[in-house]
């Protein structure tokens, strides 16, 4: 072994300093995280549902302004951002589809039960091959899909109020505009 | 005027700091033994000051000074006693003032209880010590003071977070940092290694206490978090991986590689650089996993919008700390070889076995913490990666260490027979297969992995005994000799044992999750529930005051076979002051299993929610860390630490480059 090999704990160091100080003096807007899916059809699918009613299929969402939002039952974060999809799905009357992702459908459904259910339908995307369809980075991450089945927006990461007032619904608003 | 005294110590006590970091340094490489000392000294009066200041602190805290920002931001008047207490470290500033506290108090223990150590190496042990500590003192003073002052003072505070007013979460922060900070003096000696360029047996003899008192207090801490999570969140999960959790994880895989290895250094006067790197990773992961995650810089962006200035100064404290010893490492560490090539089955051997999957579970753990950490500085989103990743990669890796743990044991230093060791686990090995075998005609092959997870902890907790007993000759010599034995084996060899079978019952309590059972159900007085074999009747939901909330009360009654074994009370409370709700779940703890019961929303009319579980040996789970903890103090109960080392052997390793 050579004497460098006593430098690679160093390199390491510095790569990761490296990136917190980018992060820490950048300063650009940190909320934007474009998707290369934007404006492209969104990647086609066939899910098996999680209720009785039935799977969830990309092709079965055309033809309306939908909100696809990709959760699972042991991410803390989706359980912060759950009351404001009921809030889009029961007083906004805004059409949201889950996708429960690398999840088991018992625990999918446990959460559901306990935190109530804002989706139309849910897919079942227990090996998270969809997920890598969309280019998921984790859960949860939320997608506005046009009445074309085009992308419009990626909100990677929990939804917040401000977020939901500012963004997501003056989209959802201006898309179902015919 | 207190408070101003408690500024004034802490001000003080950067000053000593500073003293001790220059000044004993100095002297070791001029060899001034007047200025060695000084080290000991302002180690003392550092100690002295941090101490006062904390008092102050929390005095205030106990007398509500709401003139105190701090105690404003944090506490309130109407608030049990207990709480206005943990409320001292329940925030930033004030957890870094126990941070540094937990620190002066390790560097005085090294002032106090090294006095078998060279005074050379202990002056320059105390003088690193005294550099973190001037860097995190200059830290509080400059960027996060506990002892502002707010003008005009309101008539009462804002409250603790409800979530942190419980008594678990009380005792898990000290014991936490303890864990932390403790690793610092491990640190501290593998700088002052590197500084002196020797490491040998006696170095290791010298660091090991430390690294495993430090081991113990984070097992403990984690597992109080881990058992707060369980029975305040409501969910009945005990483990989320979570960043904050996995920042606690982080140093307790290291350092448990670092005990191990250690032991290395110690027996066979190898693996020296690696040990060494293993001290340096342990508190470097204890201080990015503080300071990057519990100060809440990374996890949230307001915190850099908030005070930019903040996050800097941690970032160049680490570049400091961690990058320095770094440099250190690549420049010095090449000049530490020593030993030997050992036989791979060997007990060294296994102990590097043990520590290349340890080293690989830490890179695995920090890669999956760091990634929606990194996400979350570009790109300030919260997402998680959460358990299929860890599970996914970080089990497959705690299998053959698991199972390799019985063995390593077992193997001779130097030159190891494998089969031989195999032959004398044939006892643990038909104990294994009969859980194994058992389970699957009990259970059926759908639970097939937690069977094989409860033949694991069989095959650990079975290995773990008869290891024992092929150092007593059980049963080949008369049980009198056997008897003489066992009281002769040296502490360390109890303390070993203990922690490898609290191991097991870890395993075995992590495994029997599997078979839990669970009820959710909407219930109105008088209706039930059965579970697991319990009748479970709610008999009314009351509301009942408390100091600082309203809870809404339900009263079920347990029976079995018709008989009522017990009555549960779960609560829902509702704090006043923040207006959040928590729930207080009602857990009925056995050793075979946990009935636990959580409150959910409802009025008379509709009903309450209730979920129930049944969870088989869960208690196992913390049980089995207090006796992995409690094995480390067996072990630092043993003579040889005591003992003074007889004189270094100067010639130990004249550290020949390559």
């Amino acid at each position: 072994m050579g004497r460098w090999v006593y430098f690679v704990p160093l390199a390491l160091f510095a790569a990761l300093a490296g990136y917190f100080g980018v992060a820490l003096f950048s300063g650009r807007d940190p909320r934007e995280l474009p998707s290369a899916l934007i404006d492209r059809p969104m990647p086609a699918f066939v899910l098996p549902g999680l209720g009785d009613g039935g799977g969830v299929t990309a092709a079965g969402l055309r033809g309306g302004v939908v909100v696809v939002n990709f959760f699972a039952s042991w991410c803390a974060p989706c359980r912060v951002e759950h009351p404001l999809l009921l809030r889009l799905a029961r007083q906004e009357r805004v059409h949201v589809v889950g996708i429960a992702y690398k999840d088991r459908p018992e625990d999918s459904r446990r959460f559901l039960a306990e935190l109530g259910d804002p989706y139309r339908g849910v897919g079942v995307d227990r090996d998270g091959r969809v997920g890598i369809d969309f280019g998921l980075y984790g859960v949860p991450e939320t997608y506005v899909v046009d009445r074309a089945g085009h992308i419009r927006k990626r909100f990677v990461g929990a939804l917040t109020p401000l977020v939901v007032e500012r963004e997501l619904l003056p989209l959802v608003r201006a898309l179902e505009r015919p | 005027m207190i408070i101003e005294l408690g500024h004034f110590a802490l001000a003080l006590a950067l000053f000593l700091a500073l003293i001790q970091a220059v000044v004993p340094m100095a002297g070791a490489s001029r060899r001034l033994v007047g200025w060695m000392e000084v080290g000991r000294s302002a180690a003392l009066g550092q100690f002295a000051l941090v101490a006062l200041s904390f008092a102050a602190l929390t005095h205030a805290y106990v007398t509500s000074d709401f003139s105190v920002a701090n105690v404003v931001q944090n506490s309130h008047s109407a608030k049990p006693l207990l709480y206005k207490i943990s409320g001292v470290w329940g925030n930033h500033e004030g957890s870094m003032l126990l941070w540094v506290l937990i620190l002066a108090l390790c560097g005085a223990a090294v002032a106090v209880f090294g006095d078998n150590l060279p005074r050379e190496l202990r002056a320059r042990v105390l003088s690193v010590q005294g550099m973190v500590a001037s860097g995190f003192l200059l830290f509080i003073l400059a960027t996060s003071n506990p002892f502002e002052r707010m003008i005009p003072t309101p008539g009462d505070g804002n409250g603790l977070n409800p979530v942190l007013q419980d008594p678990g979460l009380a005792f898990h922060p000290p014991f936490l940092y303890l864990g932390y900070v403790g690793s610092s003096v491990a640190f501290a000696f593998a700088v002052a290694a590197l500084i002196e360029g020797r490491v040998d047996a006696a170095w290791a003899r010298w660091v090991r206490p430390w690294a495993l008192v430090s081991w113990c207090a984070l097992t403990v801490g984690i597992a109080l978090g881990s058992w707060w999570a369980y029975y305040t969140l409501g969910w009945g999960g005990w483990w989320f991986w979570d960043p904050v959790e996995n920042a606690s994880l982080l140093p307790w895989l290291s350092g448990t590689a670092l005990i191990h290895s250690a032991i290395v250094v110690e027996r066979r006067d190898t693996m020296k650089s690696w040990t060494i790197l293993l001290a340096l990773l342990t508190f470097s992961l204890a201080l990015v996993g503080t300071f990057l995650v519990r100060s809440g810089v990374l996890s949230s962006v307001h915190a850099f919008a908030v005070d930019p200035e903040r996050g800097v100064f941690i970032l160049g404290l680490l570049v400091l700390a961690i990058g320095g010893s770094l440099v250190l490492y690549a420049v010095r560490a090449p000049a530490l070889q020593g030993g030997g090539l050992f036989a791979p089955i060997s007990r060294e051997g296994a102990l590097v076995f043990n520590n290349l999957l340890l080293a690989t579970a830490t890179a695995t753990v920090l890669l999956g913490t760091l990634y929606p950490l990194f996400l979350d500085a570009v790109g300030g989103a919260k997402i998680s990666v959460g358990p299929p990743f860890f599970n996914g990669t970080f089990l497959p890796l705690m299998v053959p260490l698991l199972m390799a743990m019985v063995v390593g044991p077992l193997l001779a230093w130097k030159r190891g027979d494998l089969l031989a060791a195999l032959q004398r686990l044939w006892v643990a090995f038909g104990c294994a297969l009969a859980v194994v075998l058992g389970g699957l005609w009990w259970a059926g092959f759908g639970p097939v992995l937690a069977v094989l997870g409860l033949g694991l902890a069989a095959w650990i907790a079975a290995g773990v005994l008869s290891e024992w007993g092929e150092r007593v000759r059980l049963f080949r010599v008369p049980l009198r000799d056997s008897w003489r034995r066992a009281a002769g084996l040296p502490r360390a060899a109890y303390g070993m044992s203990a922690a490898h079978f609290g191991m097991a019952v870890m395993v075995a309590g992590i495994a029997g999750q599997a078979f839990e059972q669970e009820r959710i159900e909407s219930l109105r007085a008088g209706d039930r529930i059965a579970l697991a074999g319990y009748e479970l009747v709610l008999r009314e939901v009351r509301r009942v005051p408390g100091p600082n909330f309203i809870a809404d009360e339900a009263e079920v009654e347990v029976r079995r076979g018709g008989v009522v074994v017990d009555v549960m009370r779960p609560q829902r409370r509702l704090f006043t002051v923040q207006g959040q709700t928590t729930s207080l779940t009602a857990i009925r703890t056995g050793l075979a299993a946990d009935l636990y019961l959580a409150l959910g929303e409802g009025d008379p009319a509709s009903g309450w929610t209730i979920r129930a579980y049944h969870k088989p040996i869960v208690s196992w789970i913390w049980l089995g860390a207090l006796v992995m903890a409690l094995g480390g103090v067996v072990s630092l109960t043993d003579r040889r630490w005591r003992v003074g080392v007889a004189a270094r052997r100067a010639a130990a390793v004249p550290a020949a480059a390559e």
